[in-house]
């Protein structure tokens, strides 16, 4: 025993007078030599001197123990703190020490047998003379439970619901036919005290399965390990985790037979998780028509030096954002681009002071990157405003989720000629286009909003200073 | 290649036995031990053989097999200056390939006779797939373990894997390995046979493939390395499919939900550890009262606590699996339990598939034993401590060795390189015995198992019996700095060692890389190194070898260190 490090750690049991009715010790967490004590209970008066040495619980995982070996015998004269028994616990072998003088009149639980924390393993007399009586109260003990068994702990406890019996649903009945449970079935079957006897299996020849026994413990089936697994855990946040595992079983449809599940890509994986998260943020939204007959004019006009319209956006929105800086305190103006197979929002960084034409080589850049996911997080995580544009499919208003951590989000819809009365009461028409923003109402308020609208308004309206 | 083999053995083998039995009865009764390898010998055996090819002509239609016995007669004829090569291996695997290597380089012409792949068990159908197969289960339980990615800080989501690409990274990997070996024989100047090889006679091997000319080829001395196949007990029945070997298991054509594992060695471990990961669940059937029976007892009790208990595994001990009956008829694996001790029935199965990994028989059936008076123990070649051919009388067989699984004296792929590198420096005239005492073993398990010299009930009983006093150092894992970089501080290293003298007697490690760990305990065994000495060497900091380290500086040896190595002071 060169290192401190091994398992064979020494911890003495506790013990208390079998006659009274004492609440059992049973240490919570253990951790190297420990001695549990009942203390006050010695004033209590003593009819008999016999002590029963309870199965510690040596780890706070610890259910049930092992008994490895029994250092003593029966009719050993054991002192305190002597180890008297090796228990091995689902963590480590312990050797176990009393904390009484006495005798091992008996020992209940034989090497290599089991036995819950809490229950007699063997007993203790004070004296010789008491050796026999305690000899008989072994005997009633190891007649009245087999140790062996599996923790049948006498007060079943609020008993998990079983499953509705349908014995109609029970495989064709084939006399008695033995129970078959897969291994982890019989496992969790132990660890939720589960009857497997009771329990009807509906895997592959009827055999019980993992989630059989989940059923009938009646918590939700854990994630399968392999295969389609469902979007990864939310972070810590409290309420979003609660939604998030409400909506994990939901999510699974019964299986249709003959279909296949194709699972998620990290990326649908990782657009899932945000768009659940995206429910915790109280938004609202802000409608707004801006007149683009001098924006189409000025994208004629630069269209040749390779600026998109989604620059021209872009830098119409960073300049309107530099005026309202609660709508966004620094201008990094995420675009939304819809990749094979998924969505990615590349980031414009400091979106106001780059002219329209680095901004939109930038992008450019930015757009091939994602294309080829070669996207660097810092070029898609850290956007404060985001812009989404589906007006070239010819959308005229939508409504978009407003990403987890950023502030507000625009949706632009196409720009169509339309009749517009002006002040003068003259008809004429004009190229309306109609975006629609979604904010968070915990730092952006209506008026907020409809400033920067009116403000974003002006700028397409009048958009020389673009160009400059 | 099996064909070949019965037809020589049923026509060709028995009726040279005949003709030379009745030939030279004399000889045969009075010096057995003589006929073996002198000229009469010769004599005889080509006399038969030209006796025997007469005889039978009509069924030996093919004209280039008489032509070659007419060949070999004439050689026969000359003194046996002139072999065709100083040195054949039969066998192309790992063993025989060690061997080979080690005999260009000393100067031999050498041949290697491969029936099958070049490569054998251990890059085919082993250790090699097998590795492929624990690295992808390796990491995908590392990506799975939620609780162990958290502690890293890392966020995995939807960690899967696609079967076929997991196997054809195993084929991959068996190819190349197998390509590389060939190459390196090739670039060396190993001739490779193909052929299925049999002793033909003294210094005389038979090969060729079915449906060609056999041809004959002589060598001054002869290694036998044709290693094993998973044996397979009576009463079950292998389908390829539902029931499989290990030779199965590497394809990996299908992950079953649920699968038993016929036996707790090193290859039931390891296969328990990729289906674990891939989804399936265990059941071990072992006949051994404990699981992983052959490690150090505590080894294997701390092993079974992290690789057994908490995965999907169960296990029953203590049971043979007396019959085993493929999933057919809509019917799944039924597995037939019977007590090891009462004999009793006990207990019934029903799984997806079963996994045979109940150990490996050594392939020397058909090898021609017959031919020079050999008789194989349960299948093996029986050898002595220089791996030299002892034939039915316990006399030693001139000229001829036997290697690796074939010999059954330690079934591992670096165990018959080392012996065929033994054998290839005695031919070459220095005298050489393997000190099997140092050669490690390894199970690559999540974490891995290792192990050199003798385990802890064994050095008791060593040390009780030649009057030495064994003590026990033990380290943990937990306390080395890059374990717990890695959040991999479960493990254990152990060390048996005698007090008095410092001497290494065994060194069990079972934690993060124990495969790669071991060899700095298995060199010192090897190079007799003391514990007093080996104390004093640095390791790198921060280092998994640091376990070690630790574990030698935690013995406490009577014996002070002897004079340092480096006598005088070196400026760097």
């Amino acid at each position: 025993m060169a290192s401190p490090f091994l398992s064979n750690t020494t911890i003495s049991f506790s013990s208390s007078l079998s006659s009274s009715s004492l609440p059992r010790l049973v240490p919570s967490i253990s951790s190297s030599p420990i001695r549990f004590k009942s203390t006050p209970r010695r004033i209590l008066t003593v009819r008999s001197k016999i002590r029963e040495i309870f199965m510690p619980a040596l780890s706070s995982t610890m259910t049930e123990g092992k008994i490895v070996s029994w250092i003593k015998s029966e009719g050993d004269v054991l002192s305190k703190g002597e180890s008297v028994v090796v228990v091995e616990s689902d963590k480590a072998d312990m050797d176990v020490e009393t904390f009484y003088d006495g005798i091992l009149a008996a020992i209940v639980v034989g090497e290599g047998e089991t036995a819950p924390v809490g229950a007699a393993i063997g007993i203790l007399a004070e004296t010789e003379d008491e050796v026999a009586e305690a000899k008989a109260k072994a005997a009633s003990k190891t007649g009245a439970a087999t140790p062996s068994a599996p923790p049948a702990t006498p007060s079943p406890a609020p008993a998990p619901p079983k499953p509705t019996p349908a014995p109609a649903a029970a495989p064709v009945a084939e006399g008695p036919r033995k129970t078959v449970a897969t291994p982890y079935a019989k496992k969790l079957a132990k660890q939720h005290k589960v009857d497997i006897e009771s329990v009807v299996g509906t895997g592959p020849f009827g055999r019980i399965t993992p989630e059989d026994i989940e059923a009938a413990a009646g918590i939700s089936p854990s994630k399968t390990n392999v295969g389609p697994a469902v979007v990864a855990e939310a972070k810590p946040a409290a309420p979003l985790k609660a939604t998030a595992a409400a909506a994990a079983p939901s999510s699974l449809p019964p299986p249709v037979p003959g279909s296949t599940v194709v699972p998620f890509t990290t990326m649908q994986a990782a657009v899932s998780k945000n768009m659940v998260e995206s429910l915790s943020v109280p938004t609202f939204r802000v409608g707004y028509p801006v007149t683009t007959d001098a924006l189409d004019a000025l994208y004629e006009k630069v269209k040749p030096k390779g600026v998109t319209m989604t620059a021209l956006l872009a830098k119409a929105t960073a300049m309107a954002l530099v005026q309202h800086p609660v709508v966004n305190a620094s201008i990094n103006i995420a675009v939304a681009v819809a990749i094979n197979g998924g969505l990615i929002t590349p980031v414009l960084q400091d979106a106001d002071k780059l002219d329209l034409y680095l901004l939109s080589q930038k992008w450019k850049e930015l757009v091939e990157k994602a294309r080829s996911k070669q996207l660097q997080p810092q070029e898609y995580s850290t956007g404060t405003f985001t812009l989404s544009n589906l007006g070239m499919f010819g959308v005229d208003r939508f409504d978009a989720i407003l990403p987890p951590g950023q502030g507000a989000i625009m949706a632009v819809g196409a720009s169509k000629p339309t009749v517009v009365a002006d002040a003068d009461g003259f008809f004429s028409v004009k190229n309306k286009m109609l975006v629609n923003v979604t904010a968070d109402h915990r730092i952006i308020y209506g008026a907020d909003l409809a400033a920067f609208l009116r403000t974003f308004s002006k700028i397409v309206e009048n958009p020389e200073s673009l160009t400059l | 290649m099996h064909s070949t083999l019965s037809f020589s053995q049923a026509t060709t083998v028995p009726r040279s036995n005949y003709a030379f039995d009745s030939h030279s009865p004399a000889f045969a009764l009075s010096k057995p031990i003589n006929l073996r390898f002198c000229g009469l010998r010769r004599e005889a055996f080509g006399f038969s053989y030209l006796t025997q090819s007469c005889s039978s002509r009509v069924r030996f239609s093919s004209r280039g097999h008489s032509k070659k016995i007419s060949a070999s007669t004439g050689t026969n004829g000359t003194p046996p200056k002139s072999f065709d090569y100083d040195l054949i291996i039969i066998g192309a695997g790992v063993g025989g390939h060690g061997a080979a290597l080690h005999a260009v380089e000393k100067g031999l012409k050498t041949a290697i006779v491969e029936g099958d792949v070049v490569g054998g068990t251990c890059v085919n159908r082993g250790c090699v797939p097998s590795k492929a197969l624990l690295a992808v289960s390796g990491r995908l339980r590392e990506l799975q373990s939620e609780h162990h990615m958290k502690a890293l800080g890392l966020q995995v989501s939807a960690a899967g894997y696609d079967r076929q690409g997991v196997a054809d990274h195993a084929n991959n990997l068996a190819s190349k390995i197998r390509s590389n070996l060939t190459n390196s024989m090739k670039a060396l100047g190993v001739d490779i046979l193909t052929g299925f090889g049999t002793i033909w006679g003294p210094q005389k091997v038979k090969y060729g493939k079915v449906g060609f000319p056999d041809n004959i080829v002589t060598a001054k001395d002869i290694i036998i390395a044709t290693g094993s196949i998973p044996f397979v007990p009576k009463g079950i029945e292998v389908d390829g499919k539902t029931v499989i070997t290990s030779d199965h298991a590497l394809k990996l054509e299908y992950v079953p939900d649920w699968i038993a594992i016929v036996g707790s060695g090193y290859i039931g471990l390891e296969f328990s550890d990729v289906y674990t990961a891939l989804g399936s669940e265990v059941t071990f059937i072992e006949a051994l009262d404990q699981l992983m029976p052959g490690f150090d007892p505590e080894i294997g009790k701390l092993a079974q606590r992290v690789l057994i208990n908490p995965r999907k595994i169960d296990y029953h001990t203590g049971v043979f699996a007396t019959k085993i009956t493929p999933a057919r008829d809509g019917k799944p694996v039924i597995i037939e339990l019977t007590d090891a001790k009462t004999k009793e029935p006990k207990d019934t199965l029903e799984v997806d598939a079963a996994l045979i990994a109940t150990g490996r028989a050594p392939f020397t059936n058909g090898l021609g034993l017959d031919n020079i008076n050999v008789v194989t123990q349960r299948g093996f070649v029986p050898v002595d401590e220089r791996m030299r051919v002892i034939d039915a009388n316990g006399n030693l067989v001139p000229h001829l060795y036997c290697i690796g699984d074939a010999n059954g004296k330690m079934m591992l792929a670096h165990a018959a390189s080392a012996q065929g590198i033994s054998v290839v420096e005695q031919v070459t005239g220095r005298d050489h015995v393997l000190s099997h005492l140092s050669i490690p073993a390894a199970c690559f398990t999540h974490p891995e198992i290792s192990m050199v010299g003798l385990t802890e009930p064994q050095a008791r009983e060593k040390g009780e019996k030649e009057g030495f006093e064994v003590s026990v150092a033990k380290t943990s894992f937990k306390a080395n700095t890059k374990a717990l970089a890695e959040n991999e501080g479960e493990g254990l290293a152990k060390l048996l060692y005698r007090s008095d003298n410092g001497e290494i007697l065994g060194v069990h490690i079972f934690g993060l890389h124990a495969a790669d760990l071991i060899h700095e305990a298995s060199n010192a065994i090897a190079l007799g190194t003391r514990i007093q000495d080996i104390k004093f060497a640095v390791h790198a900091h921060p280092t998994l070898s640091e376990v070690l380290d630790e574990l030698f500086k935690s013995a406490k040896v009577k014996a002070p260190a002897s004079s340092s190595p480096v006598s005088e002071p070196v400026a760097v």
